[in-house]
């Protein structure tokens, strides 16, 4: 079967308890279907970059999933149905993540954007991000 | 006289940047991943557009991957279309 991602997110005032609920409906709609759901991942609330469906902030939610294509399309149909979630993403991918992915990982680990910066990418900083020489 | 002429021109070209390698296509190099913000934040200009790989030296095919995962990080209200 193949393996897909699948990210959502949700309106900001669901409840914790609602979210839990939500996830446990697409991976029901998922078993059902002859998939599984390999990991769940709960970003948590974060600030959309741009308002989407009139939304500032939503609640990330992350899948793993190896399932038919017939299993996901049914899942996908529920996602647009439902009005508590106003976007997700699916993608297929070669192999399924073990571990938490880079949003976890980033999160947990302080200063690892600024790390690698430092280590990697030292001579390609572009004029414009220059903030600190302008000022 | 010759070890000079090459010297000069060494000297010449430390003036210009030297040619940079592609930062995902070495070994131990980080994937490329729409989840992961703080590595395309640095392949992103400040108004949002993405950069060059002309200017940052990211290989063709692992250009396009970026242009992906920038695009789909987008999508999920992760990265901005625009800044204003």
């Amino acid at each position: 079967m193949p393996f897909y991602e699948n990210v959502f997110i949700a309106r900001q005032d669901l409840s914790q308890q609602a979210l839990d609920e939500k996830i446990e409906k697409f991976a029901g709609i998922i078993g059902a279907n002859g998939g599984k759901v390999t990991k769940k991942e709960n970003w948590g609330l974060r600030s959309l970059v741009y308002r989407i469906k009139k939304n500032r902030k939503g609640r990330y939610v992350l899948m793993n999933i190896d399932a038919p294509a017939p299993a996901v399309f049914e899942m996908e149909r529920q996602m647009k149905i439902d009005e508590d979630i106003i976007r997700f993403l699916t993608v297929s991918v070669e192999e399924l993540e073990e571990g938490p992915s880079a949003m976890m990982s980033a999160r947990n680990k302080e200063g690892y954007g600024k790390s690698f910066k430092n280590d990697e990418y030292e001579d390609f900083e572009i004029p414009a991000t220059d903030e600190e020489e302008i000022v | 006289m010759n070890a000079e002429k090459t010297q000069s021109t060494q000297g010449r070209r430390s003036f210009f940047k030297r040619r940079k390698t592609c930062p995902f296509s070495s070994k131990n190099s980080p994937k490329i991943d729409y989840k992961d913000i703080k590595l395309l934040q640095r392949f992103i200009s400040e108004r949002g557009k993405m950069i060059p790989s002309r200017i940052t030296g990211v290989s063709a095919k692992k250009q396009r991957e970026l242009a992906t995962a920038i695009k789909r990080a987008r999508f999920l209200g992760l990265l901005p279309y625009v800044v204003d």
